[in-house]
């Protein structure tokens, strides 16, 4: 099945990548294709200097909601360390805090610096179904983030929260890509909650792609053509973009002028 | 007369053949009240996922018949005692837990085994069911009087009145727990309830098929079925159809080649799910993407 | 009561399988999955049928019928729906195999000999040669350990399968060792202390744990505890009252465990809240 086609865009390290676009329109098959879970039909796809799949434990990713029971059930701190440990045969042992041997007491102490990073300090002793949306993502972008990857992919961390915590997603993602140094590409399906924190962003619509820094990209001639519906762009009294007019599902099937295949 | 004679007869004198018995009659009318009834709830179980429920209360006929063995009460009145008992441990419990969080599975596996070994305890105290055991465990055609063939069709109309009553809220509270209890249904009372009928309804259809078998034929149609359409109507009319068809053919069989039922109707059951199921994903792969309206996931 | 060698027997038996079976269920509490385990118990008893038939070791043909049908169960998907449909479909059917096996080989189906059924399904603890309870422990050993090695990759593959793929855990590898290691472990406890018996204690002591805790390794060594003091505790009242059968005891008091669990539960007063956000 064709979902998109004649897409090139390269992204380059240490940049937030906004990955837009509406529903339907291909952008989970690009994360999945990054990650090396489905393979493409055509076409090179490189993540950091290898093909996909080669760099898999050096990508931290954070997969669009899905509450596996046992998911929900664990206690937040639990599932950082698993983020940080999880592919790591055997048990902790159980023996008292002094008798650590330097590997755990590293382990714990970088745990530590994630959650402290996105401030969940006072949400990790709870389980993660008794969290708010915005609070189970902070956890969530922890376990992501506790192996120190070099390219954070995240897959609509922002889908069903509030205003309120959409905002401080975004503001805590752009905070890790700065402090952390980490790469990373974001999906979301709407652009305006993360307009004021981005390097980049790529609209994935209609079966191509339009890519660039959000002031070029994001006018309104280009989402319309993108789109195959009218956008208008605004610009608000603070100074910021507001996109007005993206509709969620619009027809895939507008008109596109590429022939190959991805 | 043995079984057997009837093969060389023409087509249809070979299907009417096994019916000059009493007892091949009594079969057939208890086969076929069990098979509507099982291929009613069970196809209403394969969509609440109560599949392992359902596998549960159908083993609940081995404390249920050491106990009125024990009790020395009819076995059949065990039978119901048994599954109804087990319904209520598991009526509140797997509905508590698909509130919080979801361990029914550890609920419903317990419950099987604490039951299981309430029949073991009941057995020993007795001394000996042993010989009784196996016509319990994989049911036997041949010991189905009149009355009971009478009793299973009562009972299967009074419990497909009751289930058409609350069929609707049923359904709803199936597919979609938080809604009906948005409506104001009783959702607990209706998830327990429909497990006390499963219940029943097992004991009853265990008394043909075995303890054993049931399972094959409360849910081998539902799941045929389920590949076919995942509309309410045709859906439980496939699944009562199919239930017919295995459980009848499996009676001509059983009857000319002396094996026992359950092993063709779960036969049939499985070569029919197996079949479907590939022609299911060919159809998918050629029409990927689409859902099925009301698929409860 | 330990001067007899059939308790003593019993007891390292028992405790080995209660330590397999403990941290093994705790897993598939988790991935509720007890219903595969409650199949895999069932096709046991047409293994040992098979093997009978053929005459070779009933073990042998219980292994062979148990992996076969965890390798079958690993294909199926994971849906949960489908996915138990497939395998009470499964089952079903070799239960039905098991039927014929048996009318066959009684010579009609009203014949007798349902024996090596009843013997797989109830087993006896009591009845172990010293050979028989050191291969019982030595398996339940390895499975054990099997468990506590794979349990921390297992654990992220289980509340997060995609999440380990990309850390490059070998999800499906995985899930299928975890199946075979089940597949043994059922298969040999079914041949001497029977499949019930270790239903109930995969089932009930898990399920206590998983209502006392939500922590993960404590959670496994609760349930390893209580299936022990099960064992324990049921082996000791089956030797004091003789018209209760060892593998009975047990499981009654896993399960009176498994309530006790639910009354005390620290979990459950929390858990009647549904999540906050729109995500369920």
């Amino acid at each position: 099945m064709i979902v998109w086609s004649g897409v090139d865009l390269s992204i380059a390290r240490g940049e937030f990548v906004a990955l837009l676009g509406p529903n339907g329109a291909g952008k989970t098959t690009l994360v999945q294709a990054m990650l090396g879970e489905i393979p493409l039909q055509r076409g090179t796809l490189e993540v950091l200097g290898r093909a996909p799949g080669g760099s898999r434990g050096n990508i931290g990713y954070l997969p669009q909601r899905h509450d596996s029971d046992g998911h929900a059930r664990l206690r937040g701190i639990d599932l950082v360390r698993l983020g940080l440990e999880g592919a790591r045969w055997g048990v902790p042992l159980p023996v008292p805090r002094r008798l650590w041997g330097d590997r755990r007491r590293a382990a714990e102490a970088r745990v530590a610096e994630v959650i402290e990073l996105v401030g969940a300090g006072d949400l990790v002793a709870r389980p993660l179904s008794e969290l708010s949306g915005g609070e189970r993502q902070r956890v969530l972008i922890a376990q992501a983030l506790a192996p120190e990857p070099s390219l954070l992919v995240l897959d609509e961390p922002l889908d069903s929260l509030d205003l309120p915590s959409q905002a401080l997603i975004a503001a805590l993602v752009q905070r890790i890509c700065r402090e952390a140094g980490v790469t990373v590409v974001l999906v979301a399906h709407d652009v305006n909650p993360l307009l004021g924190y981005l390097d980049r962003v790529v609209y994935l619509a209609g079966g191509s792609a339009l890519s660039g820094r959000p002031e070029q990209v994001i006018t309104g001639p280009d989402l319309s053509r993108l789109y195959g519906v009218p956008i208008e762009v605004l610009r608000a009294s603070d100074g910021r973009l507001v996109v007005v007019g993206a509709p969620d599902a619009p027809s895939v099937h507008s008109p596109r002028h590429g022939h190959a295949h991805p | 007369m043995s079984p057997g004679q009837g093969l060389g007869s023409a087509g249809p004198q070979v299907i009417l053949d096994p019916f000059q018995f009493a007892f091949m009659i009594h079969a057939l009318e208890a086969a076929t009240a069990v098979s509507i009834l099982a291929g009613v709830v069970g196809w209403l179980t394969v969509l609440r996922r109560e599949i392992f429920a359902g596998h549960t209360l159908s083993v609940m006929a081995f404390p249920g018949a050491a106990g009125a063995t024990l009790a020395g009460v009819p076995v059949a009145w065990g039978y119901l005692a048994a599954c109804t008992a087990a319904a209520l441990v598991l009526g509140p419990g797997t509905h508590a837990a698909r509130r919080g969080f979801r361990d029914q599975t550890a609920l419903v596996g317990t419950v099987q085994a604490v039951g299981l070994s309430l029949g073991l305890v009941a057995l020993s105290v007795n001394g000996s069911v042993q010989q009784d055991l196996e016509p319990l465990l994989f049911g036997s055609i041949v010991g189905i009087s009149a009355g009971r063939a009478l009793s299973l069709a009562v009972l299967t109309v009074v419990l497909l009145a009751l289930l058409a009553t609350v069929g609707r809220p049923l359904l709803l509270t199936s597919v979609d727990p938080a809604l009906a209890r948005s409506r104001g249904l009783p959702v607990g009372l209706l998830s327990g309830g429909f497990l006390v009928i499963l219940g029943v309804a097992v004991a009853a259809a265990s008394q043909v098929t075995g303890a054993l078998l049931v399972f094959a034929l409360l849910i081998m149609p539902a799941g045929c079925a389920r590949q076919l359409t995942s509309r309410p109507g045709p859906g439980l009319g496939l699944s009562v159809g199919l239930g017919l068809t295995f459980s009848w053919v499996g009676l001509e069989l059983a009857y000319y080649t002396d094996y026992p039922l359950g092993f063709y109707v779960s036969s049939l059951g499985l070569s029919s799910y197996v079949t479907l199921r590939l022609l299911a994903r060919r159809r998918g792969a050629r029409a990927s993407g689409a859902t099925a309206p009301g698929e409860a996931r | 009561m330990l001067d007899h060698e059939f308790i003593r027997h019993a007891l390292l038996a028992g405790s080995l399988v209660a330590v397999g079976s403990g941290l093994a269920g705790w897993f598939v509490v988790l991935r509720a999955q007890v219903f595969a385990v409650d199949a895999l118990s069932h096709v046991a008893f047409p293994g040992a049928l098979v093997a009978a038939a053929a005459g070779i070791d009933l073990r042998i043909g219980v292994l062979a019928a148990s992996l076969g049908v965890a390798l079958v169960m690993a294909r199926l998907g994971s849906t949960s729906a489908e996915r138990d449909l497939a395998i009470g479909a499964t089952f079903a059917w070799v239960l039905g195999v098991g039927a014929l096996l048996l009318a066959v080989l009684a010579g009609g189906p009203a014949g007798g000999g349902s024996t090596v059924g009843v013997r797989a399904l109830f087993g006896s603890i009591f009845g172990l040669s010293t050979a028989q309870a050191g291969l019982v422990a030595g398996v339940s050993l390895g499975c054990a350990i099997a468990i506590v090695v794979m349990a921390r990759p297992l654990l992220l593959a289980s509340v997060n399968p995609v999440v380990a793929r990309v850390r490059g855990v070998r999800v499906a590898a995985l899930e299928l060792g975890f199946l075979a290691v089940l597949a043994v472990e059922v298969a040999q406890a079914s041949q001497a202390v029977g499949a019930l018996l270790l239903l109930g204690l995969v089932a009930a002591p898990a399920g206590a744990a998983h209502r006392l805790t939500r922590r993960p390794f404590a959670g496994m060594a609760i349930a390893a505890a209580a299936a022990l003091l099960s064992v324990w505790v049921g082996v000791g009242l089956s030797y004091r009252i003789a018209e209760l059968p060892p593998s009975a005891a047990v499981v009654l008091v896993a399960g009176a465990l498994y309530a006790l669990a639910h009354l005390v539960s620290p979990i459950r007063s929390r858990w009647g809240r549904r999540p906050a956000a729109p995500w369920t």
